[in-house]
């Protein structure tokens, strides 16, 4: 029998950057909020401080700061007729654990997704026609528009304090900044970060060629900064420790960084670590949930914890597994296409040109995690997609986050991988290496989603959950698309030398290789209960005091890093939590 | 190792005089690092002594020690390697597990070997010398240096007939190599910091406003590497 502790107005599962927000939200109603988090408790000093932090081998290499696969992970298959095999140690994507989530390791590339891409079905058909679409091509709107959406991605980036160049204010476009993006309702809260060589030299290259360069939305800050919290960010040192790391110089924004401090002086939110929740207990006629049932790790045993709002805010795939094992929605079928919870799982599409100079040293150590320049001129907005065959695209970048040589040593492909002339290689090309790369959209499909798995189980014996995806020739296509921009782009700089990596026809999805860490979909939002998990306030069309945050909520992936629209989302799905389901609990739409 | 490069550009950056102080404790000496033992004195934590025997040669021709740098071996790699055995590492004591295993799957799916990389090793270095016996006449360490690349190189090729739960041996050994040879000292190779003055890596110094600056475009930055620990080399 599960002990049962004191019912609370708000439980929040998971402390990273949605539960965070949603904890600031909520307890500025004057609700009692308590967050669970399965991990443990981390903040700046001492998790991240200096000199310790800076451990190639211990945090990017070992994964210091991610989910350890022995108390989470899922089984992985490219299709229906194979048997998934479990995710038995990271590679491809990298879901944190403990406070802050993802939010502390990320590189903080924060952007807005283009106005079409959150009604890129609509989009599609209306400038191409619907028959472009494949047949096993899943694709939806989001059922939330960028206007509506602005003024929380406003809020989102000064709330997180980013360093960049506005390219559209209103309606006019404004130079050095991104022409192509939708209009904002004013400039970033900070200019941007400093750049270094490479980068100045992609933007040279790429504005001889007539492309629009401009600085990546970065949320490493540039300057001192103070947030609506009243937490302060300090300018970023170029440290080269970012991605993978938490920041040991309060640059870098995270939920540490921007809420918490601030979160947890309220006396109405509280929070425990080491509570991993097992499942949403739903009431008798399945319309509420009455809390949730977690682990307490110190104590040993099931815990049931009664609360009115339910809110999911773990990481994308714990959200569905979460949701799956609770019954909230059905789950999705992609024999039949019916159901819901699981569908539409999409990835990200990335690929890239490495460039060799034997007279240029780059210092590559010198790095931010999202400094660089970019180009949106082959963005989802600026293709014929009925003429180049595919739908998506991607923006294209130069950067330089840091010169870790485990995990930072590009060499050209004369260069053996051992031995005498590895050797050699390492001396002639660490540090005159830079690389061009394309980071892009993910479509969805009718045979790539999540389920519960019918052979692993967790430590808690509950199914896994299982992964069935695979590169689609549409993805890769667009993937080639992009080479064919880059590469002139990479001959006209007069590199030593080059190198191309892009999938190709018949690419497989391969879980080895660090990929990206977006996964999306499977809690997908839309507007009609019969195609999407969510309705547009991220709230279950079946059980209406249930949440979801988080990039679960997309329906096809964007071709921008998510944590932009997972950050305004948030803050929308607050406000209308605020304003319109308080006062009246029940189905918003 | 080369000092050439650094005398150029410490000639520049003292008339820059940014951060000058920094120099004077610059040439430390090395403490810890210094004391370490022998590396034919070292008793291995995991390995046992043909093993560590095999981990030894390996590496020394995985990257090998004459020529311009430090070699596996001047890192003092076999002794990060063993200590990452020991550890949870090599005891894959973060990874999931559970079986079923199906450890000949296609590799897209990753590490699908019931064994811990440990096992694996113990498992890979026994079968790997089995077949230097037969195709080459002797064990792995007592072949010349010719015939240690032509046996590496089969085994990175695949042509080392291993069972499938030690198909990731070559993968495992060579990925170790490279970590020991980068990894800070704090576990067990990277010997002096050689192998970052040797690329120019400067360690744990963490922090570069400055070189961000387009004034120090293509000027090789001056300062040797610190360790955590917060040895100078």
């Amino acid at each position: 029998m599960a002990r049962e502790e004191k019912r609370r107005d708000v439980v929040i599962v998971g402390l990273g950057w949605t539960g965070s927000i949603l904890g600031m939200e909520l307890t500025s109603e004057g609700l009692d909020v308590l967050a669970l988090e399965r991990g443990g408790d981390r903040d700046t000093v001492p998790d991240f401080q200096y000199p310790d932090v800076a451990d190639e081998l211990k945090y990017g290499v070992r994964y210091g700061f991610m989910q350890k696969p022995k108390n989470s992970t899922l089984t992985v298959r490219h299709n229906t007729d194979e048997t998934a095999l479990p995710y038995r140690h990271l590679g491809s994507f990298l879901p944190g654990d403990g406070v802050g989530g993802a939010g502390i390791h990320w590189n903080g590339h924060t952007w807005r997704p283009m106005k079409e891409e959150l009604r890129l079905k609509s989009y599609v058909e209306e400038e191409f026609g619907a028959d472009i679409i494949p047949d096993d091509m899943t694709i939806q709107d989001w059922g939330v528009t960028y206007e509506e959406l602005e003024p929380y991605f406003d809020r989102f980036e000064y709330m997180c304090g980013i360093s960049g160049q506005a390219g559209n204010i209103n309606g006019k476009v404004i130079e050095g900044g991104n022409p192509f993006e939708a209009p904002r309702a004013r400039d970033f809260p900070m200019p941007p970060l400093a750049q270094t060589l490479n980068g100045r030299m992609f933007k040279e290259a790429a504005e001889k060629m007539g492309l629009h360069p401009f600085p990546r939305p970065a949320a490493n800050a540039s300057e001192a900064y103070v947030n609506e919290y009243g937490m302060q960010l300090g300018p970023c040192n170029y440290c080269g420790f970012c991605e993978r790391f938490g920041c040991l110089n309060y640059s870098k924004s995270s939920p540490q960084t921007c809420i918490l401090d601030a979160l947890k002086r309220r006396d109405n939110f509280s929070y425990r670590t080491h509570c991993e929740v097992l499942k949403v207990e739903k009431s008798e006629d399945g319309k509420t949930a009455t809390g949730v049932t977690y682990w307490d790790e110190e104590a040993g045993e099931e815990v049931f914890q009664p609360a009115d709002l339910v809110i999911l805010a773990a990481y994308q795939l714990h959200n569905v597994h979460l949701m799956l094992l609770s019954d909230l929605g059905e789950p999705y079928d992609p024999a039949t296409g019916e159901g819901v919870t699981g569908k539409n799982y999409a990835y990200q599409m990335t690929g890239g040109t490495s460039l060799f100079f034997e007279d240029i040293n780059f210092n590559p150590f010198v790095g931010a995690g999202s400094n660089g320049y970019c180009i949106d001129d082959y963005a989802i907005n600026q293709i014929d997609f009925a003429a180049e065959g595919f739908i998506g695209g991607s923006y294209i970048s130069a950067a330089q986050y840091n010169g870790q040589p485990i995990r930072s040593m590009r060499l050209p492909g004369d260069v053996p991988k051992w031995g005498a002339g590895w050797k050699t290689g390492i001396k002639d090309w660490y540090g005159h290496s830079m690389s061009i790369g394309s980071h892009g959209s993910n479509m969805s499909y009718r045979d790539c989603y999540l389920a519960l798995d019918p052979t692993y189980k967790d430590q808690h014996g509950r199914p896994l959950m299982q992964l069935t995806f695979d590169w689609k020739d549409n993805d890769i296509r667009m993937t080639q698309f992009m080479r064919r921009q880059i590469e002139p782009i990479a001959e006209s700089m007069n590199p030593t030398s080059w190198a191309s990596g892009y999938k190709k026809e018949g690419a497989q999805y391969d879980v080895r290789p660090y990929q990206t860490t977006h996964n999306v979909g499977g809690t997908i939002m839309g507007d009609d209960p019969k195609s999407s998990v969510l309705n547009r306030y991220l709230q279950c069309w079946d059980t209406h005091n249930v949440f979801a945050m988080g990039a679960g909520a997309f329906p096809q992936n964007i071709q921008y890093n998510p944590t932009g629209a997972v950050g305004a989302l948030a803050y929308w799905a607050a406000d209308a939590i605020r304003k319109d389901y308080l006062p009246n609990p029940r189905p918003l739409v | 190792m080369s000092t050439r490069d650094f005398k150029a550009t410490r000639r520049q950056f003292m008339q820059g005089g940014a951060a000058g102080a920094a120099l004077s404790t610059f040439a430390r000496p090395l403490t810890a690092q210094e004391q370490a033992v022998p590396l034919d004195k070292y008793e291995a934590e995991y390995f046992e002594d043909a093993e560590w025997a095999f981990v030894m040669a390996a590496t020394a021709r995985l990257i090998p020690s004459d020529g311009d740098g430090p070699g596996a071996i001047d890192a003092r790699v076999p002794v990060f390697i063993d200590r990452q055995m020991a550890g949870e590492f090599g005891q894959a004591a973060t990874w999931y597990m559970e079986g079923p295993h199906d450890a000949g799957a296609n590799p897209n799916f990753g590490y699908q070997s019931p064994l811990t990389p440990a096992e694996v090793y113990r498992g890979g270095i026994k079968a790997f010398d089995t077949w230097c016996q037969n195709e080459l006449g002797g064990a792995f360490v007592d072949l010349d240096a010719d015939n240690q690349d032509a046996a590496l190189t089969a085994l990175d090729s695949g042509d080392v007939p291993l069972d499938p739960e030690l198909r990731d041996f070559f993968d495992l050994l060579l990925q170790n190599t490279k970590e020991g040879y980068f990894a800070d000292p704090r576990y067990g190779g990277n010997h002096g910091m050689a192998a970052w003055v040797y690329i120019g890596f400067p360690g744990a110094r963490a922090n570069f406003l400055e070189w961000t600056d387009p004034s120090k475009d293509n000027v090789p930055y001056p300062l040797g590497p610190v360790s955590i620990a917060g040895e100078r080399a």
